[in-house]
């Protein structure tokens, strides 16, 4: 069977966009690192790959905001995104990359394409990395999260992961629209404050889908926890075999074979 | 357009020296008294000595011309401390008690001695590039540096720790063809951030210092996607003026990438950022004291986003192999880097550089000021002609400058020009090889050996658990979570030993372990390596040679504690010295070289790589010099031969046994426990060597087999501590017998068993099917079963005489042993717990 392509877009600063790539093709996929630079110069084309992925980092230093410069130059100079995202096919974003969906306005999807969320500084006010327990909304349309437990857990590390809405509305929509996919919880799965909610974000949000699924924006690194050696208490556990994080980008890569 | 010098070389200085920066030749340098060069040195910050001033004097007689200001400035760079090691590297007569010894080069017959007779294969590189090379596998090779960037940090905290960082991921990224750096480590002397004493005027608080270093490192270290994953801080109130700032690189790179050269006709190529005047005389000036007139314009500004660019284009153009040499621009700039690069393709060599070419961040600089700018992030590569089309397109697609400013020549000579003008035409040979040198004199002498008559100590059961708390509160002790936490430790996904451990992920680690197989994508690939650190000023004080071997016995026991194998470890020094022409201060130095060599010969490990940092002074108001307590860093790297097989510090499970592996002594100099009593304790702990390295073996080789649940190295605070750090980070609590203790004779009560920092020992659990194996695998060792673990969440102690000695909650211990950062750098007091 062939494998599918998956474009890693990456830019100055882009960080994750490597071990991105590793969790992708232990997925089973070809994944191709792209530079921005590449798809605005038309020199390669979005719609040649059956999934783009947007890793973490810090795009252009996240100068202004994180995220913001390159959101500005997807929504200027690589129109071809959004049209990507309605044809269905799977988008994630992580870390960074989310915060690049949600200023470029695909995250929450709304009709206009206008920014309604933000991804800000963390109520702590500094980058923390911490591992994270997470509930899924199984109610959800992700494609991603296809047969995860309700239960999992990733690291986080950022200083701008707050998630804020411009409107309660927005918070309305996203809830109505089962577009919440996960969110931080503690060791009972119950909503908590900090430490369990790392940054303070709205409503404990961790992760927003599209309603139709198939376009996934996390804070969490779900690469960073592909083999069972990733999780911080693997040595005090023998059940688990691999990482949870793995079963993320499988999911895309079964979403585009079938 | 610059102020550059269109005039002709007339005479336009006076036989005082002064000197139109925008004339190109010094009129008159010939003519010049001692003392007016002293002057003029002192003037324009060259830190050059009186023979260095004269046999540059003579050389340019010899010439029949007199040298240009840029040609001063090359050489002054070229020979500064901070290039040259001319301390380290120099003939010493050493005075120790009646024994006079005399060094030709310490280098060369103390740090680098057992490298050479231990003639380890797998040992790639050392000591000629810009990192120490060692190889990991069939394919692959690790590059690892360790820099210092003290003088910038006490001047500029932030600013200073970011450009060290910077400065060390270039040093990976310009060794051999260039490495991906993969982990970053940090290591820290500061004063206490509590501190309420006195400082001098222009004396940041140590509070803030110490915000701003870990704030450097976490910005320029986050934003590079590089995890700092290893490091340590240690605290004591003679860095008050004088901070100390560890920062550390390891690379990964194909074997194929180890070797670099240069052929005549190949391209001067800058790539990276603009050439701008932040960062003038950095090299000079790290071989100068600091003052309250010390200017902050000596330090560089970074700029991570500009540096990542560089990473990821020139990895891009290592791969197509593009280039055939580079070197980064860190002290000196442009005048350093092509400097040593034109000295790469041989004898012959040569350089021919129009600095016309070079792009800038502001036009009103000096042709000489561009030379010898330390602005970050450049890098200089020899390109062969046919290959530059294609370079600049893949620095074009990344965003990242590429220039090409001359050609490597055989002419034997250094030639730079401006726009047609001569600025510097000297000889390679005298650039590298004229410094004069001078043999210097080193005293030591050891405190008097009178030890304290012995007292039994008090086992007071209140008593104890009061000392247990205040060692875990310790500043040198306590959590360092405020800092770990803010660096990004996993980005790369290759951290599979992470630097915090235990059930809550919050516990010391020995040290942390990385996997390759997550960049390389060679995800069934299982080798690793793993990074430890070992420093103890504290034992310095009373005898360098002995911290010296603690130091790499420290740093090679936590390798061992994680699974790493230590028989194929190299070994990074870091020296960072007070006033080295106080023959005193250079005679600690010089023991202290001692002690690396003969460690490194005992545990047959060889030093790949150093830095020295020296001239760790400040001058007060009065004119007094204030200089830091000499300070050894040592860094061991290794191979962990498969990853799953890793261990962590967290006690697993209740009913395991637990061992003490190492014999235990009254080695009380220099150790918490005399700093808690006030007064001096006896003599520094010192490794018996060939113990030592039989002890590390035989339990790494027990730990790689899968025989240890756990197991922790003993450091500060000895027993107590550890047992209680275990127990918290696992909440699986132990419970052990004093009497189990194996120890010499000398050993009588259970403060010493509980305290002592003797050496080469660690706490192992064990599941209680492999006891028997596990003791069969340390036959030889000494080593004793001294208890169990326990589900009940105290630790539990029994004394010698069989009564209860400790027994404290868990809950309790962590408290103490979490408290005192977040209190002293937050205010945060909820964090407390009891006040010991």
């Amino acid at each position: 069977m062939k494998k599918p392509k998956v474009l890693i877009l990456r830019t100055a600063g882009t960080n994750c966009d490597i071990e991105t790539a590793t969790a992708f093709r232990m997925a089973g996929a070809a994944p191709e690192l792209v530079h921005v630079g590449e798809l605005a110069g038309k020199k390669k084309s979005v719609f040649d790959y059956a999934i783009l992925a947007i890793p973490g980092g810090f795009s252009y230093g996240d100068d202004v905001a994180a995220g913001r410069i390159l959101a500005n130059e997807i929504k200027s100079r690589v129109k071809d995104l959004r049209g990507f995202v309605r044809s269905g096919r799977p988008v994630i974003g992580i870390c960074n990359g989310f915060q690049v969906l949600v200023k470029a306005g695909l995250l929450p999807q709304t009709p206009s394409g206008e920014q309604t969320a933000s991804l800000t500084f963390n109520d702590s006010n500094r980058f923390e990395t911490r591992w994270v327990r997470l509930r899924i909304n199984l109610q959800s349309q992700s494609l991603f999260t296809k047969d995860l437990p309700e239960m999992i857990e990733l690291p986080v590390a950022h200083g701008e992961g707050k998630f804020v809405v411009k409107s309660p509305k927005v918070l309305e929509a996203l809830k109505k629209s089962r577009s919440i996919l996960m969110q931080y919880v503690n060791e009972e799965g119950k909503f908590s404050s900090y430490p369990y909610n790392p940054n303070g974000s709205l409503f404990n949000i961790a992760a927003i889908t599209n309603p139709v699924g198939n376009c996934l924006g996390m804070m969490p690194h779900p690469e960073r926890y592909v083999t069972r050696y990733h999780h911080p208490n693997w040595t005090r556990q023998t059940f688990c075999k691999e990482g949870v994080g793995l079963e993320i980008f499988r999911n895309a890569v079964k979403y585009v074979l079938n | 357009m610059t102020t550059a010098t269109k005039s002709s070389p007339a005479v336009n200085g006076s036989a005082n020296g002064s000197h139109d920066p925008a004339e190109p030749v010094w009129a008159a340098w010939s003519t010049l008294s001692a003392k007016a060069l002293a002057d003029l040195d002192a003037a324009h910050g060259w830190s050059l000595n009186a023979e260095e001033l004269a046999a540059i004097q003579a050389f340019f007689k010899k010439l029949k011309r007199e040298p240009s200001h840029a040609e001063i400035e090359t050489l002054a760079q070229t020979w500064s401390e901070h290039c040259k090691h001319k301390t380290f590297t120099s003939a010493i007569l050493y005075k120790e008690g009646r024994v006079t010894k005399r060094f030709k080069n310490l280098l060369k017959e103390t740090i680098k001695e057992p490298t050479r007779k231990l003639k380890k294969t797998w040992c790639l590189s050392v000591f000629e590039d810009n990192a120490g090379i060692i190889a990991l596998d069939k394919k692959w090779a690790l590059a690892f540096k360790v820099e210092t960037h003290n003088h910038p940090c006490a001047v500029e905290p932030y600013g200073g720790a970011e450009t060290g960082v910077g400065g060390v991921i270039r040093d990976v990224l310009g060794a051999g063809l260039g490495a991906k750096p993969v982990m970053n480590t940090d290591v820290f002397c500061f004063c206490p951030p509590d501190y309420e004493g006195e400082l001098p005027e222009g004396t940041l608080h140590p509070r803030r210092t110490m915000m701003s270093v870990v704030d450097g490192v976490r910005d320029y270290g986050n934003r590079m996607g590089i995890p700092t994953a290893a490091g340590a801080i240690w605290f004591d109130e003679a860095y008050k003026t004088n901070p100390l700032v560890f920062v550390g690189t390891v690379g990964l790179m194909p074997k194929s990438a180890v070797k670099k050269s240069v052929q005549p006709g190949d391209l001067i190529v800058a790539v990276g950022g603009r050439t701008g005047r932040d960062g003038l005389h950095g090299a000079t000036f790290s071989s100068a004291s600091i003052d309250d007139n010390t200017s902050t314009s000596a330090v560089q500004v970074g700029h991570a986003i500009v540096e990542k660019r560089l990473l990821d284009a020139l990895l891009n153009a290592r791969d197509k192999g593009l280039y055939r040499g580079l070197t980064d621009c860190g002290a000196g700039g442009f005048s350093s880097a092509i400097g040593e690069m034109a000295a790469l393709s041989g004898r012959s060599g040569g350089a021919r550089v129009r600095l016309e070419s070079a792009r800038l961040k502001t036009t009103d600089l000096s042709p000489w000021e561009i030379w010898v700018s330390e602005s970050q992030e450049r890098m200089v590569l020899a390109v062969p002609p046919k290959n530059l089309k294609a370079l600049e397109a893949v620095f074009e697609l990344e965003g990242s400058g590429v220039r090409v400013l001359g050609e490597f020549t055989n002419t034997g000579r250094l030639e730079v020009s401006f726009e047609e003008e001569t600025l510097v035409d000297l000889e390679l040979k005298f650039l590298h090889d004229g410094l004069p040198t001078r043999e210097r004199t080193a005293r030591f002498d050891l405190p008097s050996k009178s030890s304290p008559k012995r007292v039994k100590r008090s086992s007071d059961r209140m008593k104890v658990a009061e000392i247990l708390h205040w060692s875990l509160g310790n500043l040198n002790v306590c959590s360092r979570e405020w800092v770990i936490r803010q660096y990004d430790h996993e980005v790369l996904g290759g951290t599979v030993i992470k630097p915090l451990h235990g059930l809550h992920h919050d516990a010391p680690g020995d040290a942390p372990v990385w996997w390759p197989g997550a960049v390389t994508g060679e995800v069934d690939n299982f080798r690793g390596f793993s990074v430890g650190h070992g420093l103890n000023p504290e034992y310095g004080k009373l005898d360098p040679y002995a911290m010296a071997l603690c130091a790499v016995d420290e740093a090679l026991g936590n390798l061992a504690c994680v699974g790493a194998d230590p028989t194929k470890a190299a070994l990074l020094d870091n020296f960072c010295w007070g006033d080295v022409d106080d023959p005193a201060q250079l005679g600690g130095l010089v023991r202290a070289a001692l002690g690396c060599r003969d460690a490194a010969l005992g545990f047959q490990t060889p030093f790949i790589s150093g830095k020295d940092s020296l001239y760790n002074v400040f001058t007060d108001a009065k004119g007094r010099k204030h200089s830091i307590p000499g300070t050894l860093l040592i860094s061991a790297i290794a191979p962990v031969h498969d990853i799953r097989k890793a261990v962590t510090m967290d006690f697993k499970a209740p009913n395991n046994p637990i061992f003490l592996v190492g014999a235990t002594g009254e080695d009380f100099g220099g150790s918490l426990y005399e700093q808690w009593k006030r007064t001096p304790q006896g003599s520094v702990p010192l490794p018996d060597l060939k113990k030592a390295k039989k002890t590390l073996w035989t339990l790494s080789a027990a730990i790689q087999k899968g025989l240890a649940l756990s197991a922790h190295n003993l450091s500060e605070g000895g027993l107590a501590v550890a047992a209680a750090e275990m127990s918290f980070a696992g909440e699986v609590s132990a419970h052990l017998d004093l009497d189990g203790v194996q120890r010499s004779n000398d050993v009588l009560d259970n403060v010493s068993i509980l305290f002592s920092e003797s050496p080469s020992r660690f706490l192992v659990e064990v599941s209680a099917e492999n006891e028997k194996a596990f003791v069969k695998a340390m036959r030889g060792v000494s080593n004793c079963r001294i208890g169990s673990t326990i589900a009940n969440p105290v630790l539990r102690v029994t004394a010698l005489d069989g009564r209860r000695l400790i027994e404290e909650s868990l809950h309790a211990l962590k408290r103490s042993w979490q408290a005192p950062l977040p209190r002293m750098l937050d205010g945060d007091t909820a964090a407390d717990g009891r006040n010991a």
